[in-house]
């Protein structure tokens, strides 16, 4: 669904996938299963404005809790409700039904800073 | 602790092999979980698992006076019939909890304490000071015994291929049984809330066991499990986790586990500081914690009622079988009543909780 060849990615492991100025955000397929179990995931509220790099949402595992870090500034215009109540869909498709929310970019050029797919994939060998 | 100084169990290389995730615990290189905790949490419940259960120790008491002592070691009422053992704590002087232990009593006058890994040391130390002047050996084995613990409700089948006679074997019962030219101690106990039974062997010998269990334990849906789901399985059962749950600033009854303190009989340590702080009564007790709310709480999380702090969750997770957060906390009087009202305080948020009477769910043994 959002392919991870076209994503970009940030060194703490979560995705974006652009749509002009409307970015798509997940985590990881590395960052899935090295966080595992995915029981809880508590996100931002459409609406919300979130920053670049800053923790905005807390994914947690039987185990522990991870913070998301927001891969780009902007305002939160959409949710996926679905992990609410299926928090597994995160491991089972992260660059699929696992999406986590949609962010209108407040700056584009914050996708500048990201890694694409092939460099990001060398980081986590 | 820097991981090239990590105690290794024999099974170290299996455990790896077998895709286990390792980590360190109290000073041992362990496998947190293989394919995952959730669904080892489900074999266990629905069909059967193997742990890994080496680092726990092994104490051999024996002599005339090995009864005596392992009396006055444990508050609870021990028992001194061949092949069954006794779940108990453990006191120092000042009614604090040292360690909380399975004794089995092998002959009338030989004994097994299986202790916990982290106080493997301390525990000994304390046996061996009592002992002095009395007629006992003990027998420091831990480093000579592997241990695997076979937990689920298809384990009896299962260790049955392998050790004939396990039908009879009472819960909290033991039996030596032969097993490749050595003689297995063979327990009908486990910390999973399930059936299943915990086979003590040499180095040698636990290799061997679990290659067979791998082989042929398939066909009872047995995975191997890490300490992930030992953890999820054994809060939902309401077993204790000594360290975490108790240690030697609480006494059995703050920890909820008043049963095994046996008053009316002769005398053990700590009993006399035992009577005189429960005459003074207590302020706190391990409480079960059941999220109604969204959320998972961890180990450390305050607990409130309205501005009030009531406590402090000392293990929390969420719990697989009954798809919400659980916990077990330190939790003021005000607490103590089943189904009263609290709130847990996750990543800065109150969630609504309710006290539980343990267990979470009903346990099958």
């Amino acid at each position: 669904m959002f392919d991870e060849k076209q994503c970009r990615f940030a060194a703490s492991h979560e995705w974006a996938f652009a749509e002009g100025e409307v970015v798509t955000v997940g985590i990881s397929d590395y960052a899935q299963k090295e966080i595992s179990d995915i029981v809880f995931v508590e996100l931002p509220k459409a609406g919300a404005a979130v920053t670049q790099g800053k923790a905005c949402a807390v994914i947690e595992s039987v185990k522990a809790a991870a913070d998301f870090m927001a891969p780009a500034s902007g305002e939160v215009i959409e949710v996926n409700d679905a992990l609410v109540d299926n928090p597994a869909l995160v491991n089972q498709s992260p660059h699929g039904e696992g999406w986590f929310f949609k962010i209108r970019m407040s700056n584009p050029a914050d996708l500048d800073a990201l890694m694409d797919f092939e460099a990001y994939r060398k980081t986590v060998q | 602790m820097n991981s090239s100084f990590l105690a290794r169990t024999p099974l170290f290389d299996r455990l790896v092999q077998a895709g286990g995730r390792m980590v360190d615990f109290h000073g041992w290189e362990m496998p947190v979980q293989f394919g995952g905790i959730l669904s080892e949490h489900r074999a266990v419940r629905t069909a059967c698992g193997v742990f890994d259960v080496s680092h726990m120790g092994q104490v051999f008491l024996s002599g005339p006076d090995a009864h005596r002592l392992v009396e006055r070691l444990n508050c609870n009422r021990m028992s001194r019939e061949p092949g069954r053992g006794t779940y108990s704590h453990m006191l120092a002087d000042d009614g604090g909890i040292l360690d909380d232990a399975i004794t089995f009593c092998l002959a009338p006058d030989r004994f097994l304490a299986i202790v916990n890994a982290a106080t493997d040391e301390t525990d000994f130390d304390w046996m061996q000071r009592q002992a002095e002047g009395i007629d006992v050996q003990l027998d420091h084995a831990s480093s000579r015994y592997g241990m695997l613990a076979v937990q689920g409700p298809n384990a009896p089948a299962l260790v049955a291929e392998f050790f004939p006679g396990t039908r009879d074997i009472p819960r909290f019962g033991a039996a030596g049984i032969p097993y490749g030219g050595e003689t297995a101690i063979v327990m009908h106990t486990g910390y999973t809330g399930e059936d299943g039974f915990e086979v003590a062997l040499s180095p040698e010998g636990i290799g061997a066991f679990w290659d067979e269990l791998m082989a042929r334990g398939g066909r009872h849906g047995l995975v191997p499990c890490g300490l992930g789901s030992r953890d999820t399985l054994r809060l939902e059962a309401g077993y204790l986790l000594y360290g975490a749950d108790a240690d030697a600033t609480r006494t059995p009854y703050e920890a909820n586990c008043g049963w095994v303190v046996k008053m009316q009989k002769d005398d053990f340590i700590g009993r006399e500081a035992l009577a005189r702080r429960k005459e003074a009564g207590f302020t706190e007790k391990l409480t079960g914690v059941r999220l109604l709310g969204r959320g998972v709480p961890r180990a450390g999380c305050s607990v409130w009622q309205g501005d009030r702090p009531v406590g402090t969750l000392t293990s929390a997770t969420f719990a697989p079988s009954l798809q919400t957060g659980i916990g077990v906390g330190y939790l003021a009087p005000e607490a103590w009543a089943p189904a009263t009202r609290v709130e847990v305080d996750i990543h800065g948020k109150r969630i609504e909780a309710e006290t539980v009477r343990g267990p979470f769910r009903k346990n099958s043994v």
